[in-house]
């Protein structure tokens, strides 16, 4: 199913030859050949998900300081995430990632039906895993959960445009009564004062939940606007043996997007 | 086999005059136009920040207030820092000169990606807004460092503006460097092994690794500190069980590498000069190259030496000045190296050669009282005083700054195609010479008998250091010598445009590629492949008088 990738290499070599004649599509003017041009992308493509694995790595080291000086806060923390959505999410992007795979190979091997219908199921994974995102996220909202909530809704508003509305004071205090409810709901009974002390605990957590998924959330977000971008190309007719770059580039962000999930959804859903 | 008279190459169309307009250079892909406008955008921001600085010498020249108030004095000092560093050193060399000698020194007709050097480029320009708007809104007083909590709580100034300004700047500086990396690898011609590229463009690679590795993390650090300050979400609030200390990890995990993307391309463009203007082959090519990774690796784990008071345990201080230490190794491996370079070399004292001598003599002194400021004891006793200001002036001005400068002069003729006045160049390299040292010499002295940095008036320490007004008024003399010398470098450099005598093809004697091509060169680069060689040997080349050229023997 998938093409060697020393056939595609012999194919590009033997291109190599014709383009000193003979111009080849999407060829730029300062690559000598499609295979230099490939490489070159690729390499840049590489390069780039590195910046993005220390852009996240931030956030991972934040995560284990703040995990590692508060355990008994992201233990809390853990039981107001559904951990059953996590793992409907874990899935669709795993099953995506199968599927842009499916796209590359299908690019790489020129079956146009094959690689348009793969890019349009990757897309559509994504517009679910976003959506239950969504789902989440407002139910958090709902609960007052969002660090700095009450200012983020006040910046919204634009009510720092207007004179008659002063900013909220910063602070973040979840709704106690919520929590005692939430923590009885997990076998825990607690009077009022402890679920006061432990609403305020819960903000490490919760600043490293929103920290990253809403990074990630964004990468999804732009892993779908490319994905439409070479979705279009597709259409047009743009790929085949010889130019493919797009999609294999493409595909190597998704997996990464894919991956840095992976390591979110126990680092947040699964804590014991 | 001369190959200056194949073709005259002023009688054909080069990079500068091939399309004309306003928008063909908007929206050129062409490297050395982007260069071009890089190298003018950093000069308008160095000419900013440097006003910013006459500003603070001039406020200290004498106790007491003497042109502005306090808070004004802070903004001052706190955006002489952060133009300096985020608009003029980081980009400075490689996005400027790098972007239009890296692809003619391996040959190529580009960088890989044009388009993403472009986008760069307007990125930059995008970070700059965010600074102007500073300027406008509020200003900023936090020091370019943003130490929490302050920069969250401060009343005034334009926190948010400053930092999105610098994370946008991040992220022109990362594309920068995945096109320089990807173009090292990917576009060297078949003849240039690894081993035969010119040192600047190791330097330049050194230095894109770093880029590519610190700066995302100084990216996601000025995220959290834009979403702590406008919605208090607490990451390094400690009323929110956030931890400061953590930003200032985060915050020099970046920037303390941020000092190796300042001063490697510096390093790169020393090592050209000096070999050139020796007429001798550069000495320790490989060492020099090696270190160079070195000095980008080692250059990740010493960031804790900017924390020694700032509570990190004493066993971690402890290793951090360990490792802060072997990083002077590659640093004295490359100085050595160009002393031996210059030793029996036939020394010719042009205008670059000037600077790139200046580079090794300031960089001495900047790396060796770096030695004090890695030593536990004595750092507890320098912090925060005018000792390390002028330390870091000595790296950051006195040798970026300076191997800068001495770039644009050794590559002004391959960019306009002119040639300036030498006289006045090597005076000027003198004036700046003399007022560079009698600006932070004194510094030094100051700083090691406790005068404390950032402070507004030192009337009130006089009784007890009647010597500090002595220093200061010193410094503040030495900055007017600077500006001056500035300014004359700014008339015969523009004066060089209008009216200098058009440029030969290889006016030093350079042996790396760019110099076989016409000056300026063509847009595609080179009309004829050129002839890839040993970038050092000097043997083949002789000065021809009647063109003022050195032109290829065989």
């Amino acid at each position: 199913m998938f093409a060697s990738p020393n056939a595609v290499i012999i194919a590009m070599t033997e291109a190599d030859q014709a383009t000193h004649d003979n111009h080849a599509p999407f060829l730029a003017h300062h690559f000598d050949s499609p295979r230099q041009q490939f490489a070159a992308g690729k390499l840049g493509m590489w390069l780039f998900l590195l910046t993005e694995i220390l852009l996240f790595g931030g956030l991972f080291c934040a995560y284990s300081v703040y995990r590692a000086n508060h355990p008994e806060m992201f233990q809390d923390g853990h039981l107001f995430l559904d951990r059953y959505l996590g793992a409907v999410n874990t899935c669709v992007l795993i099953f995506s990632s199968l599927t842009m795979a499916l796209a590359v190979s299908a690019a790489q091997t020129d079956r146009r039906r094959l690689l348009v219908g793969s890019l349009i199921v990757t897309l559509l994974c994504g517009v679910g895993f976003m959506g239950v995102k969504f789902v989440e996220y407002k139910a958090k909202w709902d609960h007052g959960l969002v660090p700095g909530q009450e200012r983020i809704a006040w910046f919204v508003a634009l009510g720092w445009l207007r004179k008659d509305s002063p900013a909220p004071e910063r602070g973040y205090q979840p709704d106690a009564d919520y929590v005692r409810k939430h923590l009885a709901e997990h076998g825990e009974e607690v009077d009022d004062a402890e679920a006061t002390r432990r609403a305020a605990g819960l903000f490490p957590f919760f600043g490293c939940y929103f920290g990253m998924t809403a990074l990630h959330g964004l990468h999804v977000l732009a892993g779908m606007g490319a994905i439409t971008w070479v979705l279009v190309r597709s259409i047009k007719g743009h790929f085949g043996p010889l130019y493919f770059g797009p999609v294999d580039f493409v595909g190597l962000y998704w997996h990464l997007v894919d991956l840095i999930w992976i390591y979110l959804f126990p680092l947040l859903y699964l804590i014991h | 086999m001369s190959e200056v008279a194949v073709e005259s190459p002023r009688s054909a169309e080069n990079y500068l005059t091939a399309r004309r307009g306003v928008m063909s250079w908007l929206f050129t892909l062409d490297h050395k136009r982007i260069g071009v406008m890089y190298l003018a955008s950093i000069l308008a921001f160095f000419l900013l920040g440097g006003v910013f600085a006459l500003m603070v010498r001039t406020e200290l020249i004498a106790p007491g207030r003497t042109i502005m108030g306090r808070d004004m004095y802070n903004h001052m000092f706190t955006l002489h820092g952060a133009v300096m560093v985020f608009l003029f050193i980081i980009p400075g060399i490689p996005a400027a000169l790098g972007n239009f000698v890296l692809p003619i020194m391996l040959g190529a007709k580009d960088v890989a990606f044009p388009r993403l050097n472009l986008a760069s480029l307007y990125m930059f320009w995008g970070g700059a807004v965010f600074f102007v708007v500073v300027l406008i809104t509020g200003g900023l007083e936090t020091g370019w460092t943003f130490y929490t909590p302050y920069s969250t709580t401060t009343g005034q100034s334009s926190v948010v503006a400053a930092v999105v300004g610098a994370f946008i700047l991040g992220f022109s500086s990362i594309f920068t460097a995945v096109n320089f990396i990807a173009t090292v690898h990917t576009m060297r011609p078949a003849a240039m092994g690894w081993f035969k590229m010119p040192l600047f463009v190791w330097a330049l690679y050194a230095t894109a690794i770093i880029q590519l590795l610190a700066t995302p993390v100084l990216g996601i650090t000025l995220l959290l500190l834009a979403l702590e300050r406008l919605f208090g979400i607490g990451f390094f609030d400690p009323s929110l069980n956030g931890d400061p200390v953590l930003f200032q990890h985060f915050f020099w995990f970046y920037s303390h590498p941020a000092v190796y993307i300042m001063i490697l391309p510096g390093m790169g463009i020393t090592s050209e000069i000096i070999s050139v203007f020796s007429r001798k082959h550069i000495f320790g090519y490989r060492f020099i190259a090696y270190s160079s990774i070195a000095i980008a690796l080692f250059g990740f784990l010493v960031w804790g030496h900017h924390m020694f008071v700032s509570g990190q345990t004493r066993l971690a201080s402890m290793i951090f000045s360990a490792l802060t230490f072997s990083v002077s190794i590659p640093s004295a491996i490359k100085v050595f190296n160009w002393l031996s370079t210059l030793y029996k070399g036939s020394i010719s004292l042009e205008t670059p050669m000037c600077y790139g001598l200046m580079f090794i003599f300031l960089f001495g002194i900047g790396g060796l009282t770096g030695l004090f400021l890695g030593s536990l004891s004595t750092d507890v006793h320098l912090t925060d005083t005018y000792f390390i200001v002028a330390h870091f002036h000595y790296t950051m001005m006195g040798s970026t700054a300076i191997a800068f400068i001495a770039g644009i002069h050794y590559w002004w003729p391959k960019i306009t195609g002119k040639m300036y006045s030498d006289a006045w160049g090597k005076f000027t390299a003198l004036l700046l010479f003399v007022g560079f040292n009698h600006t932070f010499f004194p510094q030094f002295v100051s700083g090691s008998r406790g005068m404390p940095r950032r402070y507004y008036d030192y009337e009130k320490l006089l009784p007890a250091h009647p010597d500090f007004h002595g220093g200061h008024w010193l410094s503040s003399l030495g900055s007017y010598l600077v500006a001056a010398a500035f300014i004359m470098m700014a008339g015969y450099l523009l004066v060089s445009i209008v009216a200098g005598r058009p440029a030969p093809r290889n006016p030093y004697g350079g042996a790396g590629l760019e110099w076989q091509t016409s000056s300026p060169p063509p847009v595609e680069n080179f009309t004829t492949p050129p002839v890839v060689g040993d970038p050092y040997d000097y043997s083949k080349l002789r000065f021809d008088p009647r063109s003022n050229d050195y032109v290829r023997v065989a």
